[in-house]
């Protein structure tokens, strides 16, 4: 099956032609308004913020341009390709950076730019009476820019410095209040994680440069066919970590949580919709590597199947409304994992639910910050209760994102979700029954703590802390959230029962296989739903018709764990920090004595040389003189002997 | 031999063919040069410094406009053979002209005063005496610089097209004796700079000594003063005379290596460029470096390439030694002027592993690396002017420390042209460096050995130029030192300087191209 797909190949990419060529433009549009809003300072605070807005809706407009462009190529000329930059273009020194316009990278400029934008109006209101917000735009639209030179660059290394890029953006922003020290501690550890699966990641870029001699997706596509199968699995193992840290994929994903630090329009568009996703498209992207080195890839799966179950018992006991959707964010993500994990049969649907899902999450998340906006910036749902009355359209836009997740038909989630349980159920002996099993239970989970969330905000008995008094948000804040609800309702309905995203992402990844089930597709279905409808029974019986106390009562011992992140801080620590700065000490004491004592050694060496050298230089033009006849008897004298 | 006696004495004169075209961009410089002269002793004395940067710097571009206009299709051997107008004399010259423009810039720094503010007011005037205290007051000014500076600038084009040694020998001492004068005219510790001079005429007047001799025996050898001629009589000679051949072809090429300053010619060096007044410095950096190097590239690949088994080794030896003393030694240098000097010394080694390929693309290399040096050089040279204390240059590296604190553009400019000194990616010493080496690694043993001590040399050098860049940063302030605002001019250079570094840096490749397309000789 996988060989099957190697030898289809990926078509060549031809030179960019008409909108394409410019494609630049897109990331360049952000980064304008990133640079104007950094460097123009107090000057450009007026009209900043309206600016870096359009500066993103322009590239949104510009992407809808070059999406039209390759809606109108038949399938195999999707593919555009553009250099940038090509540095000393000599033998074997192959440095070139271009742009690579296809299907795949199309799909995420569009949710990108779209969301971004969208999350772009919303902050206009949510921020406007913060007294940085120019600096806010501007991280936005740096955030934009990087997160677009990400998917469309055209090498593992343009890629990783888009990868590097959204880190940056993501460090700004968590931290954005950093007068407050945990928030600052939770770009930190953000920042710090993410280094883990950097590293990963240039070990991968390194290992690629070695065996195929240039990090090009095309050098390394074609390169595939003759490396060993270690290598590969190595470059797949390395890309994963790469794409744990990024995606918050166990157990790499205890930033995450603290991650909800920054704005919420931030935990919105970089750590529900857009960023985080990064993992699942690099997976994507790298497939030909994973086609041919399937223990990586099972790897993948595995990685994604856990976390998929982490993240949804996590959510199960977080009060923080905006922690448990970034429980769920963690869960849904491990979905996407696990569906690209599968080879061939889930690529199209863990880019399909990547998409839907950044719609419905972004959607929440908006409705999360319009009922903090309401709520005094509070964030426990033990306190929340009854919004439903106070926020009409929050609640309104919420549940159909609500709806999404869970995966009701005919809401967005059900056509993409229902895919991967349905592909993860492939395949022969114990996967299907281990994977498929993780995915069908994950459902159910996920009904239970989305209802949880949704109940425990919207209804029940009112909570309310007693100075607040609830409201709806203004317009500016509220189209957006409508926007994103249209999208959580029917993106599903347009691009799954049609099969569109199969066929359009099928020059990028292949032609999609059809697969049978362990399970029949019918029977299937109705497992997933009878296990939703129970788990949102439980969420009625438990949060809505009982009454939540206003304190967290002593649970559990699962739900204590659950409550903790299941001890993964603490697991963080004991296991890497606390012998990693011994090991740090060690290595700072080695160095000091070994590695500096040697360059110090070096350097004492030349200098001394030098020193002694130096005494030839005596300021006498007769010494010079007697310097440059020796110099030349010496050298003819030399060759005449050598003669 | 008898028939090359007839040959020389024609029965009727006949007219040389001249092609105009090809030589107008050195007319034009010598048309500049000559008007200057005029200036100074016409025009008012308040006004010179005005006229004479507008006119040098408009001579400079008019023959190089003239050179890229006209003269790039007029491609000729021309002059009677004397002078040989090809790809490379035309990168060359065209090189020169414009790191020219951008050193003249730099020289007509005035900082508020009402001439050039690094040249003394009175050459002739004994240091510290009356008569240079009244010269001072009245406000006079060296605005000699600027026609002494075209005259070098017209020595240097001759010297990297002429064909015959006659032609090399009069353009390396047209170029050669403006720059002893210049070196001497230090505004400020005048003692050192005409201690300077003086030991640079001295040396040079030695090594052009050995230049000629050597360039006597090999008209002897061959019969004629024609590098071509001399490349057929190597490869058609039957063995008469071959004893003339080899020290020939030393003592020439020593003339040549003195002004590049490789190792064990280098001594004057130092000295010259800490004594000459920093715009002169910057300019003898690039400009006498280029020039040397295209005599160079003419003189071994044109005339004595053919026999170049013979006396390769003796440069692969000075090659390798210029980079070793020159990386080594700018390790205990405490002047900034002094530090950069050596690193030219290390560079020219570096260019030389380029020459001793014995390529086309090795052609290309030395061509590319020529310009990017002589732009990241005059730029820092430039900055160094800007550095003072107490009305004078701050050269001593303790007064650097702390320069990023208080002038963070200057010293982050700075910084950045050393690290292209060191050869850092994306700027254009890496490019150069790359450049250079790679025709070297592919033409035999002797080029890797070269490229290895180039790599660890740059090491070396890597490690003085962080460490200065460690000292502007990471260290306090010395107080009391400060970088002057410079005027338009010299922000210009500095910009031009800093630009091409960066440019030939990131986007190579069409200068690369440029130089390797011009990278053919005329015969």
């Amino acid at each position: 099956m996988h060989s099957l797909i190697t030898a289809e190949g990926v078509p060549a990419a031809a030179d960019a032609s008409g909108a394409a060529s410019a494609a630049w433009l897109l990331v360049a549009l952000p980064l304008l308004g990133a640079a104007i809003l950094l460097l123009g300072g107090r000057r450009t605070n007026r009209f900043g913020p309206a600016l870096a807005t359009g500066m993103s809706w322009a590239s949104f407009a510009f992407g809808v341009v070059v999406l039209v462009q390759l809606l109108g190529a038949s399938a195999e000329e999707r593919a555009h390709h553009l250099t940038l930059w090509s540095w000393i273009p000599a033998g074997s020194f192959d440095l070139d950076l271009g742009l690579l316009v296809d299907p795949l990278s199309v799909a995420f400029v569009m949710l990108i730019t779209f969301v971004g934008s969208l999350i772009h109006v919303y902050s206009l209101g949510y921020m406007e009476h913060d007294p940085d917000k120019r600096r806010f735009f501007a991280y936005l639209n740096l955030f934009v820019a990087a997160m677009l030179l990400l998917v469309l660059s055209d090498s593992y290394l343009l890629l990783f410095v888009g990868w590097e890029g959204v880190g940056l953006a993501s460090y700004l922003l968590i931290g954005f209040w950093n007068w407050n020290p945990a928030y600052a501690t939770a770009a930190n550890k953000a920042f710090i994680v993410n280094r883990v699966g950097d590293l990963g990641l240039s070990l991968a870029i390194m290992t690629m440069f070695i065996s195929f001699g240039g990090v090009s997706y095309a050098t390394v596509n074609e390169g595939v066919a003759n490396a060993g199968q270690g290598t590969l699995v190595a470059i797949g193992l390395l890309l994963l970590v790469g794409a744990c840290g990024k995606s918050a994929q166990f157990p790499l994903q205890s930033w995450l949580g603290d991650a909800m630090a920054g704005p919420t329009p931030v935990s919105a568009l970089i750590h529900a919709a857009t960023m985080v996703t990064a993992g699942v498209y690099l997976v994507v992207r790298s497939h030909v590597i994973y086609d041919a080195a399937p223990d990586a890839a099972l790897a993948v799966a595995l990685v994604g199947a856990v976390t998929l179950l982490f993240g949804a018992v996590v959510g199960c006991a977080k009060d923080d409304i905006k922690k448990a959707l970034a429980a769920s964010t963690m869960s849904q993500i491990g979905y996407m994992m696990l569906a690209a994990g599968l080879g061939p049969v889930g690529y199209a649907f863990a880019i399909f639910h990547l998409l839907t899902h950044g719609f419905f999450k972004a959607g929440m998340f908006l409705g999360a910050g319009s009922v903090m906006h309401g709520m005094n910036d509070q964030v426990n749902m033990r306190r929340f209760g009854g919004l439903s009355g106070a926020m009409k359209i929050t609640w309104a836009t919420f549940g159909l994102g609500y709806l999404a997740i869970i995966g009701l038909p005919p809401f967005s989630g059900f056509w993409s979700k229902d895919e991967i349980i349905h592909s993860a159920f492939t395949g022969e002996g114990w996967r299907p029954w281990v994977l498929g099993g993780a995915a069908l239970v994950g459902a159910g989970i996920t009904a239970f703590y989305m209802s949880r969330l949704f109940f425990m905000t919207f209804h029940g008995e009112k909570r309310w802390t007693e100075d607040v008094h609830p409201h709806e948000s203004p317009k500016i804040m509220t189209i957006p959230m409508m926007v994103l609800a249209v999208g959580s309702a029917f993106l599903g309905l347009a691009l799954g029962p049609t099969h569109a995203i199969e066929h359009w992402l099928e020059p990028v990844v292949g032609e999609h296989p059809e697969a049978d089930a362990v399970i029949g597709t019918l029977p299937l279905m109705g497992i997933t739903l009878l296990l939703v409808v129970g788990g949102i029974y439980l969420a009625w019986r438990s949060y809505w018709r009982e009454d939540v106390p206003e304190v967290a009562p002593r649970a559990s011992v699962l739900t204590r764990a659950a409550r903790v992140d299941l001890y993964q801080d603490a697991v963080n620590e004991g296991l890497f920090m606390r012998p990693g700065t011994h090991l740090t000490r060690s290595l700072v004491f080695a160095d000091a004595r070994g590695v500096d004592g040697a360059a110090g050694g070096m350097a004492a060496l030349v200098g001394g040389f030098s020193s002694r050298l130096r005494r030839l230089q005596t300021g006498y033009a007769r010494s010079y003189a007697l310097t440059m006849l020796t110099g030349v008897v010496a050298v003819l004298g030399a060759l005449w002997v050598i003669q | 031999m008898p028939a090359v006696v007839s040959a020389a004495l024609p029965a009727a004169f006949e007219q040389v063919q001249i092609d105009y075209l090809a030589i107008a961009p050195m007319m034009v410089v010598v048309a500049g040069a000559l008007v200057g002269v005029l200036v100074e002793a016409f025009a008012p004395r308040e006004r010179r410094h005005g006229i004479q940067v507008g006119l040098t710097i408009g001579t400079l571009l008019v023959a190089l406009a003239v050179l890229a206009v006209w003269s790039r299709d007029h491609l000729a051997v021309t002059l009677g053979g004397s002078m040989a107008i090809d790809g490379v004399a035309l990168f060359l010259q065209g090189t020169l002209l414009g790191l020219s423009v951008i050193g003249v810039l730099v020289m007509a720094e005035r900082f508020g005063g009402t001439g050039s503010d690094a040249f003394t007011p009175m050459g002739a005037s004994t240091p510290g005496s009356a008569q240079e205290t009244a010269a001072t007051r009245a406000g006079y000014a060296t605005s000699e610089v600027f026609p002494l500076t075209l005259f070098a600038v017209l020595g240097m084009m001759v010297f990297v097209a002429a064909n015959d040694l006659i032609t090399m020998f009069v353009g390396l001492e047209v170029l050669s004796l403006p720059l002893y004068v210049m070196t001497g005219l230090a505004r400020r510790r005048r003692l050192l700079s005409q201690e300077a001079a003086l030991k640079y005429f001295l040396l040079g007047a030695f090594s052009s000594a050995f230049f000629l001799f050597g360039a006597a025996l090999l008209y002897g050898y061959a019969g004629s003063s024609d590098l071509g001629r001399i490349g057929t009589a190597i490869t058609t000679n039957a063995g008469e005379l071959d004893g003339l051949l080899l020290p020939g072809v030393v003592l020439t090429l020593v003339g040549l290596l003195f002004k590049v300053g490789a190792v064990p010619f280098h001594s004057w060096t130092p000295d010259a460029y800490q004594g000459a007044p920093t715009p002169v410095t910057g300019f003898m950096a690039a400009c006498t470096k280029l020039a040397a190097f295209g005599a160079i590239l003419r003189l071994t690949y044109v005339g004595v390439g053919s026999n170049r088994w013979d006396w390769q080794l003796g440069v692969v030896v000075v090659a390798i030694l210029t980079m070793v003393v020159g990386a080594v030694l700018s390790v205990t240098q405490t002047d900034v002027k002094r530090l950069l000097a050596y690193s030219s010394v290390a560079h020219a080694g570096f260019i030389l592993v380029g020459v001793l390929a014995f390529s086309k693309a090795a052609i290309g290399g030395v061509m590319f690396y020529l310009l990017a040096y002589g732009a990241t050089t005059i730029a820092a040279f430039a900055i160094v002017t800007m550095v003072r204390q107490d009305g004078s240059e701050a050269s001593h590296l303790s007064q650097w420390a702390g320069l990023g604190r208080n002038h963070p553009v200057v010293a982050g400019a700075f910084a950045f042209l050393l690290l292209a000194f060191a050869g850092i990616p994306l700027t254009s010493g890496f490019t150069a460096k790359f450049a250079t080496f790679a025709p070297a690694v592919q033409s035999g043993t002797a080029g890797v050995v070269m490229v290895v001590v180039g790599v660890l040399a740059s090491a070396v050098t890597a490690f003085v130029y962080v460490r200065l860049i460690v000292l502007m940063y990471f260290t306090e302030p010395t107080p009391g030192v400060v970088a002057l605002t410079p005027s338009v001019p010299s922000t210009v250079a500095i910009t031009l300087g800093v630009l091409i570094t960066v440019v030939a840096g990131v986007f190579p490749t069409w200068v690369l191209q440029l130089a390797g397309n011009a990278s053919s000789f005329l015969l």
